[in-house]
């Protein structure tokens, strides 16, 4: 990210207050890839549903990594998967967020022994959030879009970090 | 389920003997477990035979079911090739074999005997290496064209990773052996 004024301006009042106008809109309009490779895209589909509805916190999908500022790794990650996974990645305009769902995603999971597998979507690009389970229950994922959620409330943009 | 069948099945003693009549000794073994037969035949006539068994009006295999590979490790033959048959006609099922030795590790494709078989010849190079003689287009089919070794072989080492894109951070700390 090359603002100019990024994180330059003294941690006044007014800066870090803009601050936080510009977190508060950044996480709540989280709009996730609609993007999944295994079986936890059926959860991931379950949560964007009527019954978890991750509408209520902001985050809608989109067909364009272009319109994305969360990318939610859905699944089992092959390393032929990985280069369209990295190359949708580079794709989306920052800031830009990365939840790591489940065991496969996050380390491998019970295809750890595979031929094909990537053994964790973080060895090809960073992941904000973890969420763990095979799969991970609605529940579990709106859990960590609310930990992620918190976790751009911290952040610093204009104010010099704290 | 409605019978669609036009034909009786053909008795599997029938079936070897018009093998026998049509090629000699080419039957290694045949068994008939639980209804499922099976002939163990030659590599060497593989596509003549398969062939018979399409072609023959009495026989009438018109369906490639599946095509696959075993690897016996430690046996000798290594490999074995499973072919499942099916006549659409009687309904009559027949998995046919052949043993593959390591060193030469070739057969006929049937490629040219059902268009099926094409794919799933090309399933058993990626996994097995098994090298189809007289295949259209022997190419991998699910790994990467820079992926080496055959994965379903097995002595494919375990944890052996190949990935194609820059890690960021290593995948392992050492190589284990298993
Ligand atoms: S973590 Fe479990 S549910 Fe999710 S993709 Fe892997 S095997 Fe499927």
């Amino acid at each position: 990210m090359h603002y100019t004024l990024r994180n330059k301006l003294p941690s006044t009042a007014l800066f870090t207050t803009v601050d936080a106008v510009l977190n508060w809109g950044r996480l709540s309009s989280l709009w996730y890839l609609l993007f999944g490779t295994a079986c936890c895209a059926i959860e991931l589909m379950q949560t964007g549903g009527p019954r978890a509805d991750l509408d209520r916190f902001g985050a809608v999908f989109r067909s364009s990594p272009r319109q994305s500022d969360l990318l939610i790794v859905a699944g089992t990650v092959t390393y032929k998967m990985a280069s369209r996974i990295k190359r949708l990645y580079e794709q989306m305009a920052d800031p830009k967020y990365v939840i790591s769902m489940g065991s496969c995603s996050n380390c491998g999971g019970l295809f750890d022994l595979g031929y094909s597998v990537l053994r964790g979507i973080d060895k090809v690009i960073p992941v904000d959030v973890y969420v763990p389970g095979c799969p991970p229950r609605p529940e579990a994922l709106t859990q960590g879009l609310l930990v992620l959620q918190e976790k751009i409330r911290k952040q610093r943009y204009l104010a010099r970090e704290a | 389920m409605a019978s669609t069948k036009t034909s009786a099945p053909v008795a599997f003693s029938d079936l070897l003997s018009a093998l026998k009549g049509r090629f000699g000794d080419v039957v290694l073994a045949h068994r008939s477990d639980f209804g499922d037969d099976t002939v163990v035949v030659q590599r060497e006539r593989w596509l003549d035979i398969l062939q018979f068994l399409k072609d023959a009006p009495s026989l009438a295999f018109n369906y490639l079911v599946d095509l696959t590979c075993v690897d016996y490790f430690g046996q000798e033959p290594r490999f074995e090739m499973v072919v499942h048959l099916l006549a659409f006609e009687s309904g009559k099922r027949l998995r046919v074999k052949a043993r593959i030795p390591e060193e030469d590790a070739t057969i006929a494709s049937l490629a040219p005997l059902w268009r099926s078989a094409n794919w799933l010849e090309r399933e058993v190079y990626d996994m097995f290496g098994i090298r189809f003689v007289g295949h259209p287009d022997l190419r991998r089919i699910l790994m990467y064209d820079e992926f080496e070794g055959y994965p379903l072989r097995k002595d494919y080492p375990l944890k052996k990773s190949q990935p194609r894109v820059p890690l960021l951070s290593p995948e392992r700390e050492e190589e284990e052996g298993i």
